[in-house]
C-alpha cells in the first residue's frame, strides 16, 4: 500500500498509513480503538478477519483539523482462490472533519472469492468523517459463474457530542453482497446517514442495508436506499433503527426506493423498527417502480436514444445518492451504474 | 409535401384504430384534427412519433420525401418530428433543463450543429419560459413531477420551441387549461408557425382553433378522415357535434358503423365494440 501526500498531511498532524505500520507507529491509537466499534466476536466474518487480517488502513485526524483531501484507498485482489482481509480504522478527534473514498475491482476469475472486510470509524466531539465506497468487485459471468462474495462489516461510533458520520455507497459489482454500514449514535445531538445505490444484474445478490442505533439524546439518522434489480438480480434492503430508552427526542427518516429492469429480478425491503423511547419520530417509505415504455418513448421522442434514455432515468433514480458523492467519484459511479446495466434493457 | 399518407392502418392486439388514413400536409401549413373520443387521433399522432406499440401498415408514411416507417422514434425527433404529448410523463430526479439540453443537444448533433454549452442554453431556456409564463423554479424542478396539468401542457410547449421541429404534433394541448393559459399555449404555437415549418393539432374542441387558425381542418372518426375542409368546418362542429357525420359517413357506405358489432375472430371475443381506449 502506497501513500501519496503523505508528507503534507503529516505536516497537519494527520496520520494515513498502512495498518501495519500503524501498529509499529501508533500502538496506543492502535490498541486503544481497534475492536472498539467491531469487536471480533461480532459475527462469523468479522471474526475470522479479527483472526486473519494482515494490512489495511488507518487514519488519525487530530482536533481541530480539517482534511484538506480526500482520503482514498484502492484495493485490488489478484490473487487466485483467495480471500481478502483487509482492516481500515477511522478516527476523527475532537472538531475534526474527514472525507475517505474507497474503491475496489478485481479480475475476472472463474472460481468464487471471499472478501471479508473490516471497517471502523470513530468520531469524537463536533467531527465528522464521511465515507465513501464504489464497490465493483468481480460480479460473475452473465450465467451467474465466479464472483467476489463480499462479506463486509462497517461502523461508525459517533462518539462524542454533536459528531457525524455519513456512510455513501454504490454497489455494482459482486457476486453476492452482504453488508450494512452502519452508525451508533451515541453523544448526544450526534448524527447518521446512510446513502447507497446498489445494483444487481445477472445472478448478483445484494442484501444491504444499515443500522442506526440510537443512544444519545436529539440523535438523528437519515437512510436513503435505492435498489436497481435487472436480469435475475435480486435486491434486498435490510436495516434496523433502534431507538434505545435514553434517546429523547430521537429522528429518523428512511426511505427505501427500488426500479425493476425486466420481469425476473427482484427488490424486497425488510426494514426492522425498534423503539423504546416514546418522543422518537420514525419515518419509513418506500417505494417500488419499473422504468415504463412511455418514459422511454418519451425521451426517444425528444431525440435521445433508448440507452441514453434508460441511462437518464437511471441517474435521476439514484440523483439523491450520487450527489453525496466528491464531484469526480460521481462521475465515475454514473458510467459504472452504465457499464453495470449495459445490455439489461431489450 | 412535408408528410404524404396513404391508406394508414394501425393496430393494437389485432384491434384496429386506424383503418385507411389519408392525408398530405405542406410546409407552412396547420393542420386541425378533430374528432370524438376513441376516433384514433391520439394514436395517429403516436404513430406518426414511431411508438411501436401499433402494429402498422400503409401505401406510404412518408416524410420530407423519406420513408417513416424505417425510422425509429429517435431518429424521427432528430429529423424534426416533435409531439407534444396528451400525458407528458414523469421523470424523477432528471432537472427539466438537464433534459432539456440534451434533447437539443441530441437533435443538433444529428443536425451536424455544435453543443450548446449550458450558460447559452440557460439564458435562452429561461427566456422562452419566461414568454410562456413558467418561472425559474420549473425549469430545475424534475421532469413534469408534480406539475400540474396546465404546467406539463406548457412545459411541452417548452421543448417544442427550444428543439425547433420542422413537423410539430401537438396532441389535446388544450385540454384541461383555463382560459388563460390557453391563451399563453396558444401564442406559443403561433409564434411557431412559419414557411418551413408544418404543424398539427389534435384536438376534441373548436376553442382552441380560435386562436391557432388552421389553414386546414380534418374530420377522424372511427379511424379515417371522413371530412376535410377549412376553418369553417371546425365551427360548423362546434355547432352540429360529430353525430351528423358520423350518420353520413355510415349512409354512405363507409365501413365504419357507429355502434354496430364489428366481425370478430370469435378466438378472441371482446366485450364493447367502442374503441374507447384512450392512448396515455
Amino acid at each position: 500500500m502506497a501513500t501519496t501526500f503523505r508528507e503534507k498531511l503529516e505536516q497537519l498532524g494527520i496520520y494515513f498509513c498502512p495498518f501495519s505500520e500503524a501498529v509499529q507507529k501508533y500502538p496506543d491509537l492502535v490498541q486503544k480503538y481497534l475492536g472498539s466499534v467491531v469487536p471480533y466476536s461480532d459475527n462469523f466474518f468479522a471474526t475470522l478477519n479479527s483472526a486473519v487480517f494482515s494490512d489495511g488502513s488507518f487514519a488519525y485526524i487530530p482536533k481541530g483539523v480539517r482534511c484538506p483531501l480526500e482520503l482514498s484507498t484502492y484495493f485490488r485482489i489478484n490473487a487466485r482462490e483467495t480471500g481478502q482481509f483487509e482492516r481500515t480504522l477511522i478516527i476523527a478527534d475532537e472538531g475534526s472533519y474527514v472525507s475517505y473514498l474507497e474503491g475496489c475491482t478485481a479480475p475476472m476469475r472463474d472460481r468464487n472469492q471471499l472478501h471479508a472486510a473490516v471497517v471502523e470509524l470513530v468520531a469524537l466531539d463536533d467531527a465528522e468523517i464521511h465515507y465513501a465506497t464504489v464497490q465493483n468487485w468481480y460480479p460473475g459471468d452473465n450465467e451467474g459463474r465466479g464472483g467476489i462474495y463480499n462479506f463486509v462489516t462497517k461502523r461508525g461510533k459517533c462518539q462524542g457530542v454533536n459528531s457525524k458520520i455519513s456512510w455513501t455507497q454504490v454497489e455494482t459489482g459482486s457476486a453476492i453482497t452482504w453488508k450494512y454500514p452502519g452508525c451508533i449514535l451515541m453523544g448526544d445531538n450526534s448524527t447518521g446517514a446512510f446513502y447507497s445505490v446498489a445494483v444487481t444484474n445477472n445472478y448478483q445478490q445484494a442484501d444491504t442495508g444499515t443500522k442506526m442505533i440510537h443512544i444519545g439524546k436529539h440523535t438523528r439518522s437519515t437512510i436513503v436506499s435505492k435498489g436497481i434489480s435487472a436480469g435475475h438480480g435480486q435486491n434486498s434492503y435490510r436495516g434496523m433503527v433502534k431507538v434505545l430508552k435514553s434517546a429523547e427526542n430521537a429522528r429518523n427518516y428512511s426511505q427505501c426506493d427500488s426500479l425493476l429492469i425486466g420481469d425476473k429480478c427482484g427488490a424486497h425491503t425488510f426494514p426492522y423498527l425498534e423503539v423504546k423511547n416514546s418522543t422518537a419520530r420514525v419515518e419509513h417509505e418506500a417505494s417500488i417502480s419499473k422504468i415504463g415504455d412511455d418514459q422511454i418513448f418519451y425521451c426517444q421522442q425528444r431525440g435521445l436514444s433508448a440507452e441514453d434514455a434508460v441511462s437518464t432515468i437511471i441517474n435521476g433514480f439514484c440523483k439523491q445518492v450520487l450527489q453525496e458523492l466528491p464531484m469526480e467519484f460521481a462521475v465515475e459511479a454514473r458510467k459504472l451504474l452504465g457499464v453495470s446495466l449495459e445490455g439489461s434493457i431489450g | 409535401m412535408m408528410l404524404r399518407i396513404r391508406n394508414l392502418s394501425a393496430s393494437v392486439d389485432g384491434k384496429p384504430i386506424l383503418r385507411g388514413l389519408e392525408l398530405d400536409v405542406c410546409a407552412g401549413e396547420v393542420h386541425a384534427i378533430m374528432g370524438p373520443n376513441g376516433s384514433g387521433k391520439s394514436t395517429f399522432a403516436q404513430v406518426l412519433a414511431g411508438r411501436d406499440t401499433y402494429y402498422v401498415v400503409a401505401d406510404e408514411l412518408s416524410f420530407q420525401g423519406r420513408d417513416l416507417r424505417q425510422m425509429p422514434p429517435e431518429i424521427r425527433a432528430r429529423e424534426g418530428i416533435f409531439l407534444a404529448f396528451q400525458y407528458p410523463v414523469e421523470i424523477p430526479g432528471v432537472s427539466n433543463l438537464y433534459f432539456l439540453r440534451a434533447a437539443v443537444n441530441a437533435v443538433r448533433a444529428h443536425r451536424g450543429l455544435p453543443e450548446l454549452d449550458a450558460v447559452d442554453f440557460m439564458s435562452r431556456a429561461r427566456d422562452e419560459a419566461k414568454s410562456l409564463g413558467m418561472d425559474d423554479a420549473m425549469l430545475k424542478r424534475s421532469l413534469n413531477e408534480g406539475f400540474s396539468g396546465g404546467e406539463k401542457k406548457r412545459n411541452e410547449i417548452l421543448q417544442m420551441k427550444l428543439l425547433e421541429p420542422r413537423l410539430a404534433i401537438l396532441d389535446e394541448s388544450d385540454s384541461g387549461l383555463d382560459i388563460d393559459a390557453l391563451r399563453i399555449v396558444a401564442d406559443g404555437i403561433n409564434t411557431m408557425r412559419s414557411v418551413d415549418r408544418a404543424i398539427i393539432v389534435v384536438t376534441h374542441y373548436q376553442r382552441l382553433l380560435n386562436y391557432v387558425v388552421p389553414d386546414r381542418v380534418h374530420v377522424l372518426i372511427g379511424g379515417r378522415i371522413i371530412r376535410s375542409g377549412s376553418k369553417e368546418l371546425a365551427m360548423e362542429l362546434e355547432e352540429k357535434g360529430y353525430g351528423w357525420l358520423e350518420e353520413q359517413a355510415a349512409a354512405e357506405g363507409s365501413e365504419y358503423k357507429p355502434g354496430a358489432k364489428r366481425k370478430r375472430d370469435s378466438a378472441q371475443p371482446r366485450e364493447k365494440p367502442q374503441p374507447s381506449r384512450k392512448v396515455s
